[in-house]
């Protein structure tokens, strides 16, 4: 008989050395979250899949199944603590999905839909941030990064490669690229690369790629989050 | 340069592991790190160079841009301001002709804050090329700028500017415990290791500093591993404001911390231990090594330890200006060589901490501690103090007193005999445990310091009644906004909302809903960042809201709604360009 938590009163089956979010996923259960993803070492950074254990909060995305654990995730005060988060997110960036063109296809956006977020609520940081359109194929929009590290990882887990970093401490934390002038034209990234296509925001865009699918036929146009992440990540997980 | 470098990398056995030792040579010599040097050691060590550029953003002594030749950082701390530290960065900067933040145009000063350097007792203070100055004052600063005109040497600079005082004004257990070298290991081999453990355990000792893990049981679990290659960590990264106790320690007990460590060494059976000191406290790293190089003589450190068949040994690694390293993760993340960015929990670093190997991480303080359990027996410990905190706590008291220093106490001492005994008058409150701590009031000297009721790392800041509570919550906001590492959301964006939101209530901007939009932030932030900087970061605030509520509400201003931004300041631009500051080009944001 395999071992069970429980997640918001239902019994979640799983395999010791996962986590509680591997474990959700595989029974169908979704816990927001951005900075994951099934294919990479976890993070933990975002916050938005912070659950509660026992009493305690803790990242679903890191944070192991144990036996008999009771978890909280979908209570109306942590879903609205996942929209304040949500929200800080976009206050400190650049966020204008209006005339984005990852709208649609944008987790960021997806997610603040699925938390029913209406407003950024806090008052706008409006930093002033860079854009790197030097490479041919790829681009960076520093205005949308929203720090995840997903980039970081896979172009070091799954392309082989080094070509971005997180730099920097505290709110002047800056994605920075493995090449001696900085810029992404003289790093070794290609636009076949995972990195170049894993950023779950607007930030790591292909080029001449935009407008290719219509905005009303994208991801997220038809479908909540909830609803592709499971689809899309149940497969990685098991 | 490539020479100087080359030298370098080799003296750290082309370690990338001691990437911050490394930088912090070249930043001295050169006063920034140069591309070249980065491009260099990205090939030498065989590391990217992102990494290196991370690590160099991450820490505030390092600098990819130069510093002065010399390059003076004054202490940001509230005991430096109450010393008048404002003032005095007026003189300074105009004596100097450089303003705070910024290089001479000659390249030869430069000038900026600096988190609390832990001379709270002897303030208002500094570093001057990342050596402590304290007891700053206009006459001092006079002869500075005089030096600093004459380009002399700072080893040719007055020896008294650099003096730091131990300041040690009452002693119990551990201050008057005079043990030589080696009595504490010699009566651990004697009674035997398994024996001494059980000595730590009913001593009772928890780690002092300040979330109080029972010692005993950290050494247990580490030493239960089944991974054999096991470090242990001492802690002296001693960084929340009004902290200085293990500045004090390190210089005059070194000896019993080094012992404290090499006993739990043989306990948990370790090879290797690390020092893990400020980089505000260079001061003391000659002394350091100094005393670990006589204890290796004297067959204290190093192989077959006093004839046992120990082989231990202690290397000292400098931070380089970074708060969050005092979190026990981030600690060990910065000796690896890396950002100082907390891990995730489990693993716990009794299994996976240096090298993902076994890890036992300590406060100084706790060393000491165990040095002097280990030859006089955990019941001679446990005999002081309360029944929840057993022995003695060593504070480090600063701020409206008259004798600021050093004071021991059993725990279950009230607030109100420190006070006695520190001279403090006309009291208003107490910050106990520095700003991640509690700010208690005058109504509340009968609460007592303990597990129980105020735990502490052992910061104690005396406020008198001149004091303005809330440019006290604002230097502390102020402070987690700069030092959050960043990685987390909430801790990242929220610290620095949690600054923006109290300076517009302080300010005056502020309207019915702003106090109950700055406790939702409390919330937040300490709810869901990732580590204990953040989960702390909202107490000064939250503390001082439920105390004195009336404070905050008296900032706002009586309008029904909400200004989003300061409408006149939004116009400064558009008068900057117009050229115009008369009355007409300024607005009021409502009729008053």
């Amino acid at each position: 008989m395999s071992k069970t938590f429980t997640l918001d009163g239902k019994p979640i089956p799983f395999e010791d050395g996962q986590t509680i979010m591997e474990a959700a996923t595989a029974a169908g259960v979704y816990i927001p979250h951005l900075c994951h993803h099934p294919e990479f070492t976890p993070h933990g950074s975002c916050k938005l899949c912070n659950v509660n254990v026992n009493g305690r909060t803790c990242s679903a995305c890191t944070f192991p199944a144990t036996e008999g654990q009771d978890v909280l995730s979908e209570t109306t005060e942590i879903n609205q603590d996942r929209q304040k988060i949500t929200q800080m997110l976009f206050i400190e960036g650049n966020h204008l999905c209006p005339g984005c063109e990852k709208s649609g296809n944008c987790q960021l956006q997806a997610v603040a839909y699925h938390l029913n977020m209406l407003d950024n609520h806090f008052p706008h940081f409006y930093p002033k941030r860079e854009m790197d359109a030097s490479h041919p194929d790829v681009m960076i929009d520093h205005n949308r990064c929203i720090f995840c590290s997903l980039c970081v990882r896979a172009s070091q887990q799954a392309d082989g490669k080094n070509v971005f970093a997180i730099s920097g401490r505290g709110i002047n934390k800056h994605l920075i690229v493995n090449s001696e002038s900085g810029q992404l034209k003289d790093s070794d990234i290609n636009a076949g690369d995972r990195a170049a296509h894993i950023c779950p925001t607007g930030a790591i865009l292909i080029k001449r790629t935009g407008y290719t699918v219509p905005i009303g036929e994208r991801i997220y146009d038809h479908k909540q989050i909830d609803q592709v992440s499971l689809e899309t990540e149940h497969e990685s997980h098991d | 340069m490539e020479s100087f470098i080359q030298n370098l990398v080799e003296t750290h056995a082309r370690r990338p592991t001691r990437l911050l030792a490394i930088l912090r040579a070249v930043q001295a010599r050169y006063f920034h790190i140069p591309d070249q040097a980065i491009r260099f050691l990205s090939k030498e060590l065989n590391i990217p160079t992102t990494r290196i550029i991370g690590v160099i953003e991450f820490y505030s002594f390092l600098h990819l841009t130069p510093r002065g030749r010399y390059d003076i950082l004054i202490s940001d701390s509230i005991t430096d301001h109450m010393l008048g530290k404002h003032n005095l960065m007026d003189y300074l900067s105009n004596k100097l002709s450089v303003s705070p933040g910024n290089v001479r145009e000659d390249g030869l000063i430069s000038l900026d804050n600096t988190s609390c350097t832990g001379m709270c007792d002897q303030g208002p203070a500094g570093l001057i090329n990342g050596h402590a100055i304290t007891r700053l004052d206009r006459s001092r600063i006079d002869a500075i700028a005089q030096l600093i005109d004459e380009q002399k040497a700072l080893e040719d600079w007055p020896k008294e500017f650099f003096q730091v005082a131990d300041n040690i004004y009452q002693s119990d257990l551990l201050l008057s415990s005079r043990i030589s070298a080696g009595e504490g290991l010699q009566a651990t081999f004697a009674r035997g290791l398994k024996e001494t453990l059980l000595e730590v355990d009913q001593s009772g000792l928890r780690g002092r500093g300040g979330a109080g893990f029972n010692t005993a049981m950290k050494w247990r679990f580490c030493s239960e591993e089944s991974e054999q290659e096991r470090y242990v960590v001492c802690n002296a990264d001693e960084g929340e404001p009004g902290t200085f106790k293990d500045r004090v320690l390190l210089n005059s007990y070194a000896d019993q911390v080094f012992e404290g460590m090499t006993i739990c060494a043989a306990l948990i059976g370790a090879r290797q231990g690390f020092l893990y000191l400020r980089g505000e406290y260079l001061h003391l790293y000659q002394k350091l090594e100094n005393i670990l190089n006589q204890r290796r003589q004297t067959g204290l450190l190093g192989n077959n330890i006093l004839g046992k068949g120990l082989n231990f040994d202690i290397e000292i690694c400098l931070g380089a200006g970074a708060y969050i390293c005092g979190e026990e993760s981030a600690l060990i993340e910065s000796l690896e060589g890396k950002c100082g960015i907390p891990r995730n929990r489990p693993p716990y670093p009794v299994s996976q901490g240096y090298l993902n190997k076994p890890t036992v991480v300590n406060n100084v303080e706790t060393f000491v501690a165990t040095a002097n359990i280990a030859l006089h027996g955990g019941a001679w410990f446990a005999a002081k103090g309360t029944e929840k905190s057993q022995g003695t706590k060593i504070l480090s008291i600063s701020g409206d007193c008259l004798r600021p220093g050093i004071y021991e106490y059993p725990f279950g001492v009230t607030v109100r005999q420190i006070l006695e005994d520190c001279d403090a008058h006309d009291v208003l409150g107490v910050q106990i445990g520095g700003p991640s701590g509690t700010f208690i009031s005058n109504q509340e000297l009968d609460r007592i310091l303990g597990f129980e009721d105020l735990a502490t790392g052992g910061s104690f800041i005396v406020f008198n009644s001149t004091r303005n509570i809330l440019d006290i919550v604002r230097n502390f906001t102020d402070f987690f906004a700069h030092e959050s590492c960043g990685f987390c959301t909430p801790c990242r964006v929220g610290t620095s909302l949690l600054k923006n939101q109290l300076d517009k209530i302080v300010d005056g901007h502020g309207s019915a809903g702003d106090v109950v939009a700055l406790e939702e932030l409390t919330r937040l932030v300490k709810n869901h960042s990732h580590c204990g900087l953040g989960q702390t970061a909202a107490n000064p605030i939250i503390h001082t809201l439920e105390r004195y509520p009336d404070l905050y509400q008296s900032q706002l201003k009586n309008i029904s709604y909400e200004p989003g931004f300061d409408l006149n300041a939004s116009l400064e631009t558009a008068r900057r360009m117009a050229n115009r500051n008369d009355a007409g080009a300024h607005l009021a944001q409502v009729e008053e």
